[in-house]
């Protein structure tokens, strides 16, 4: 459904976007990760034709971007970072506006109904959208990428500024999409991607670190165990103790309290150092003020997704040293 | 493009610009022709209708750029033309609709103007031929004006900017014919009697009706709607 090729973008010496290639299925909803400025937004604005890219190719649907431009943009919903909403206009002007703008030829009050409904915003029809909460302008914006019923709806950080539970409906909302069309959506919450996508692509610094599965990166993810732990005891002696407890294979000094010192501990996969920590401490009479088990984030993704098995082996091997 | 233009005419009235363009072109010159025309006639004098179509004109140097300043400056404040631009719309016609979309409300401002002539009629018998003959000339004038107000507001997104840069452009263009007569030099007077676009007006104040002067006008237009069609490609390249 879309296939991307060679994608370059620069902006004079800077490089947005780094020769970039990956595909998407018919029917798959694929989650674009990275941090800000990885260069998301410019390939999103490049696939839907906001953009145009200084090298690479980008097919939707068998239509060339460039070359096929009207075809390729009928096959494409967009939600744009911020929603592009006219604010002096009500939920039904706007999208009739843009249902005469893409120039649909479906039943207008029928597929309009539906888009409201799926999108749940019939109950703010007639509302002008500068009065519209956060939350309903967000599904404004969803709802307008709808229109036409696309076979491509690309997503551009959907989530983002909304509260929890709107959060939630949104994922749900991305979920129901899945279903008849094909998803691509960006975001820099690993959380996100992992609830609705099929598949993941990362990228990080213009350039595609990873492009697997969500069920594979999410082995990555718990691949290392960390914790972090607030002890009360003399700071080099609780370092050397940790550090020699087996299966540890980091552990550094984050901060300090007045009496307590917080300490990332770091193990190797699937071993719990919990209980001998617990018992270290408590033999040298080292009060434990707090343990937390924290999660990774996404700079520890983009090391763990990127480094060499054979470094990390011999890295291993000179701390065990 | 249809949707763009009802969008647009959608959007003067909503917001209320085009009600504030109407209300005021209409004030000024209805007030002109009273003074240059009803007033004249009224006291045996001749009325002065070159004078008045002078008003008209620099009334519109002021407020034509107030009618094209959000035409693309909001946009781009807004975030809205992504979704223009990625819509299967092409250039020429989003950029065509916002034109067309100020030339309606200009235009139908100007119509309302020749009701004027219902009053000179009951004190002569006015050539009308001629009196259409300077609407026309006007409203191929202004067109060009909201051409450029067009390109102005598709540099910025500031519209403040863009309203007094069209203005600025504006005064120049119509300008340079009053510091033409001044000027010795041959060469720079024909260039600068190029510019001018109140020079190409004069013909009609003669009773004229001069086609060279509209296409003169016409051309003005494509140039600069050529012109910001460009700004956008070059913005999509950059």
């Amino acid at each position: 459904m879309i296939k991307v090729e060679g994608l370059v973008k620069h902006y004079g010496d800077k490089y947005a976007v780094n020769n970039i290639s990956f595909t998407v299925g018919d029917r798959e909803i694929v989650g674009f990760l990275g941090p800000n400025g990885a260069g998301k937004s410019t390939t999103m604005n490049i696939l839907t034709g906001y953009l145009s890219a200084t090298d690479g190719k980008v097919e939707i649907d068998g239509h060339d971007i460039l070359e096929d431009t009207m075809a390729a943009k009928k096959s494409i919903g967009y939600l744009p970072e911020i929603p592009p909403l006219y604010p002096d206009m009500t939920v039904k002007e706007y999208l009739n506006f843009v249902y005469d703008l893409k120039e649909c030829k479906l039943n207008r009050k029928k597929h309009l109904e539906e888009i409201t409904n799926v999108t749940k915003i019939a109950d703010v029809y007639n509302r002008v959208i500068k009065n519209l909460s956060r939350g309903y302008k967000q599904r404004v914006g969803i709802a307008q990428a709808l229109v036409g019923n696309p076979k491509v709806i690309i997503l551009d950080e959907p989530t983002i500024g909304l509260d929890p539970k709107q959060i939630v409906e949104v994922r749900n909302l991305i979920r129901t999409l899945g279903r008849d069309h094909t998803v691509i959506l960006s975001t820099h919450i690993l959380s996100e991607v992992q609830a609705v996508c099929d598949r993941l692509v990362i990228i990080n610094k213009g350039k595609i670190v990873a492009d697997k599965p969500t069920e594979e990166i999410s082995q990555a993810v718990v691949t290392k165990c960390r914790l972090e732990a607030k002890i009360c005891g003399p700071e080099k002696d609780v370092l050397y103790g940790i550090r020699s407890i087996n299966g540890v294979t980091r552990c550094e000094t984050v901060g300090s309290e007045l009496d307590s010192v917080t300490y990332v501990i770091e193990s190797e996969a699937g071993l719990d150092v919990r209980k001998p920590l617990f018992n270290l401490l408590a033999g040298k009479n080292w009060p434990l003020m707090g343990l937390t088990t924290m999660g990774m984030n996404l700079e520890d993704i983009f090391i763990t997704l990127t480094i060499d098995p054979t470094k990390e082996k011999n890295n291993r091997r000179r701390i065990t040293k | 493009m249809a949707a763009i233009y009802k969008r647009e005419m959608q959007a003067y009235f909503t917001t209320g610009l085009g009600y504030v363009f109407c209300a005021v072109f209409l004030a000024v010159t209805g007030f002109a022709f009273a003074m240059f025309t009803v007033q004249q006639a009224t006291s045996g004098n001749d009325i002065n209708l070159p004078l008045y179509y002078t008003i008209v004109i620099i009334s519109l140097v002021v407020l034509l750029p107030i009618l094209t300043m959000k035409s693309f400056a909001e946009e781009k404040k807004m975030k809205t033309e992504q979704l223009i631009l990625c819509a299967p719309v092409s250039l020429p016609s989003m950029v065509l609709a916002k034109f067309f979309a100020a030339l309606s409300v200009f235009g139908a401002c100007l119509l309302l103007t020749c009701f004027y002539y219902t009053v000179i009629a009951q004190y002569g018998t006015p050539n009308f031929g001629i009196l259409y003959g300077y609407i026309i000339g006007i409203f191929f004038m202004g067109s060009a004006f909201i051409a450029v107000g067009i390109f102005i507001s598709a540099l910025t997104e500031n519209q403040l900017v863009a309203a007094v840069g069209t203005m600025a452009v504006l005064m120049i263009m119509i300008g340079v014919s009053f510091i033409n007569s001044h000027i010795d030099n041959a060469v720079i007077r024909s260039i600068l009697s190029w510019i001018s676009v109140y020079d190409r007006f004069d013909k009609f104040c003669y009773g004229q009706f001069d086609f060279s002067a509209l296409l003169y006008y016409i051309s003005i237009c494509f140039s600069f709607i050529f012109l910001t069609v460009r700004v956008y490609e070059k913005r999509r390249w950059a």
